[in-house]
């Protein structure tokens, strides 16, 4: 029978199935930070449990570390404690960690891929959300909550029920300037937030296979913005070059055994979703979002709505919340509102190519006077030593830029760097939720490039006509 | 882990749609290296006029009025109301522990972000979906009567409204038995060892690259 790309990898990795239609699924790669990890690795000792394949695991720490002064260690003792515990969770059960320091470490979801720790028709969790970034590997991969992580130390399984999938085509050519960052915003613009709520959703179509690897990371990514717990594209020869020789993926013989296996994990022709949904690349602009949810998002020539236009008393409600939160009127064009701050940085937006991008717009640019801070934060010491490299972070830092340590940074504001109440950020995270990048902070989400132009110009602009 | 059978208790109208797990605990109380002691701090930025921080001790914090925690007819409440989507965002499960922290072990929505949903069950909260329409009633009934509340068995599968008006929901089989019975899924789960292991064996076979 035709599969879906989702089934394949589901079925290779079923232990069994029960009889209510739950499965106990083999789980490959567990990746592990500092935040969601230390009651799991307290319920591991409080029951006497060890973790069942130590060489699945990979940890290092990301939420909470600085992003300047790392000489000075983490100041914040609470957040130190958290950090340190990680260290030592990994010492005591065996697990490998890149620690603060190893140029290795970094945000779990750029250094997975980056060392080759996953790979394509895996299974892979972390307890994060955004884990569904890695599904842009061809991988399953979704996020868990702590309880689950502890469950996949202990036994290298989940107990899972089989989600619906969806297939969510990007038909033609993307145009010029519009990468993986508009096409997850455009998507949840299209579906809402909880358009993908209890499905596994494959990207296909020609502007989804046009996106390099790093792009369909970004889009994958923000898959759990769109209520959907996996985000897949299928394995194509992007992904293969990708892959190839990294740390941990396959060499030699090992490899070619690998590929032959990895040629099947794609949708049959003939596969049906429950299910598909058709969009136009041709319709996607560079996309920012006006509210405190990812739904609420236009293209730049768009303005916030008018109460009005929405569609029923709760989505009224919620609109007229967010525009109070965020400070702005009803019908204000997006070209016309001013930032505070920036943020070039995230899982969704923090490896090589985002900083190119972002580079290519800052370039013989100074940013805006007005604007406080503007700040470039790398996805992992890898990402850090490539762009400096590239001459990149002189880029930045002579337009005014700051560049820093890798790390989570204000995408949550766990660390240091954060919104004050009442400021406003061109972000390029993956939410906008009241008080995510600091109590009272206002956040706008927008692509790298998107979000170098509003720096410069100090209020957003349409990078389409960037000169 | 805690079991969930039956719950009879005062109700909360959370009337708001896309309740996020930024919100119902904030990211500075997630550097914790604990399970417990969220409580205080379930829905922190809308409860408080300051900023809370982890450990502080909250009983002479400044609270926001109007905001539906603080009220004094909702003190004590067991049960949770709230429209769709709740749960979105972050996988922290700082979210459910706080609220059960808070004293509520039930949650009513017409719709749960999946991995909410499923940390709920880790933690002995039971997620209820309801209809639009049933969740309208239950909002209410609950707001015109001051300490409303809403009975739920889980074994019949049912909500009772304060005007005694009976609502059927959906739980799956495996929750529910663990549920009930408090069980916890890892020591369930390794009683299939053996399954476990042959799978490993056979996997290292076909995908050596794997291992
Ligand atoms: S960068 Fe942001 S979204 Fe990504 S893992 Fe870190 S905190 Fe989560």
């Amino acid at each position: 029978m035709a599969k879906t790309l989702f089934e394949k990898v589901w079925q290779q990795h079923l232990v069994k199935a029960n009889d209510d239609g739950s499965v106990l699924l083999y789980i490959d790669r567990q990746l592990v930070h500092e935040v969601t990890s230390p009651q799991a690795f307290e319920g591991l000792r409080l029951t006497g449990r060890k973790p069942w394949r130590v060489s699945a695991t990979v940890a290092t720490p990301d939420h909470n570390v600085p992003t300047t002064g790392l000489e000075h260690g983490i100041t914040d003792p609470v957040a130190r404690t958290q950090v340190e515990a990680l260290g030592n969770n990994c010492k005591e059960f065996g697990i490998q960690e890149f620690s603060m320091g190893d140029i290795r470490q970094g945000i779990v979801h750029v250094v997975g891929p980056e060392q080759g720790l996953v790979l394509p028709g895996m299974t892979v969790v972390c307890g994060d959300s955004h884990t569904s970034t890695h599904g842009a590997l061809g991988a399953i991969a979704s996020g868990i909550g702590t309880s689950e992580v502890e469950h996949v130390l202990a036994t290298q399984t989940l107990i899972q029920k089989k989600p619906k999938t969806m297939r969510i085509s990007v038909d033609g050519d993307l145009p010029e300037g519009i990468t993986g960052k508009d096409v997850a915003l455009y998507i949840i613009g299209q579906i809402g937030t909880a358009g993908g709520t209890g499905y596994a959703i494959e990207f296909a179509g020609t502007g989804v296979q046009s996106l390099s690897m790093e792009g369909r990371m970004t889009l994958c990514n923000m898959t759990i913005e769109a209520g959907a717990r996996f985000g897949m594209v299928a394995v194509d020869a992007v992904t293969l070059d990708y892959v190839k020789n990294r740390p941990f993926s396959p060499q030699g013989e090992m490899w070619n055994q690998a590929v032959e296996a990895w040629s099947d994990l794609h949708s049959d022709d003939d596969a049906i979703f429950d299910k598909d949904i058709h969009l136009n690349a041709a319709d996607i602009a560079p996309q920012v979002s006006w509210g405190t949810s990812p739904e609420m998002v236009v293209p730049i020539t768009g303005s916030t709505p008018s109460l009005d236009d929405a569609k029923d008393g709760v989505q009224r409600e919620g609109w007229s919340r967010a525009l109070a939160y965020m400070d702005l009127s009803e019908n204000t064009p997006m070209q016309d509102i001013s930032i505070d701050k920036v943020f070039i940085g995230s899982c969704t937006n923090a490896r090589i190519e985002d900083f190119r991008a972002a580079a290519a717009i800052a370039k013989g640019h100074q940013i805006a006077a007005h604007v406080k801070l503007a700040m470039v934060v790398p996805g992992s010491g890898l990402v850090k030593a490539q762009a400096e490299a590239e001459g990149l972070d002189k880029v930045f830092m002579d337009a005014g830029f700051e560049w820093r340590e890798p790390g989570c940074s204000m995408c949550l504001a766990m660390n240091a760097d954060r919104l004050n109440a009442g400021e406003r950020c061109a972000s390029t995270s993956n939410r906008n939720f009241e008080g995510r990048q600091g109590a009272g902070g206002r956040t706008h989400l927008v692509s790298p490039a998107m979000a170098a132009a509003a720096a410069i110009k100090g209020h957003f602009v349409d990078i389409r006509g960037w000169s | 882990m805690q079991a969930f059978t039956t719950l009879n208790g005062l109700t909360i109208p959370l009337d708001r749609a896309n309740v996020d797990t930024d919100a119902i605990i904030p990211k500075q109380f997630l550097k914790s290296i604990k399970r417990t002691g969220y409580g205080p701090f379930l829905f922190d930025e809308w409860r408080y006029e300051d900023v809370g921080q982890p450990e502080m001790d909250c009983s002479h914090r400044p609270v926001r009025k109007n905001f539906i925690l603080n009220q004094p007819r909702y003190q004590g409440a067991e049960i949770l109301l709230a429209r769709e989507n709740f749960g979105c965002g972050s996988s922290r499960e700082h979210a459910p522990w706080a609220i059960l922290d808070y004293g509520i072990s039930c949650v009513i929505a017409p719709s749960f972000a999946d991995i909410f949903y499923n940390n709920c069950f880790k933690n002995g909260i039971l997620p209820i979906v309801l209809s639009d329409a049933d969740m309208d009633v239950l909002f209410e009934e609950v707001e015109a009567q001051e300490g409303a509340s809403i009975a739920i068995d889980l074994s019949t599968q049912t909500v009772t409204s304060p005007s005694k008006q009976v609502f059927h929901f959906e739980v799956d089989d495996f929750r529910k038995h663990c549920l009930l019975n408090g069980l916890d899924d890892i020591s369930l789960t390794l009683q299939q060892a053996d399954a476990i292991q042959a799978y490993e064996e056979k996997r290292q076979q076909e995908a050596p690259w794997l291992f």
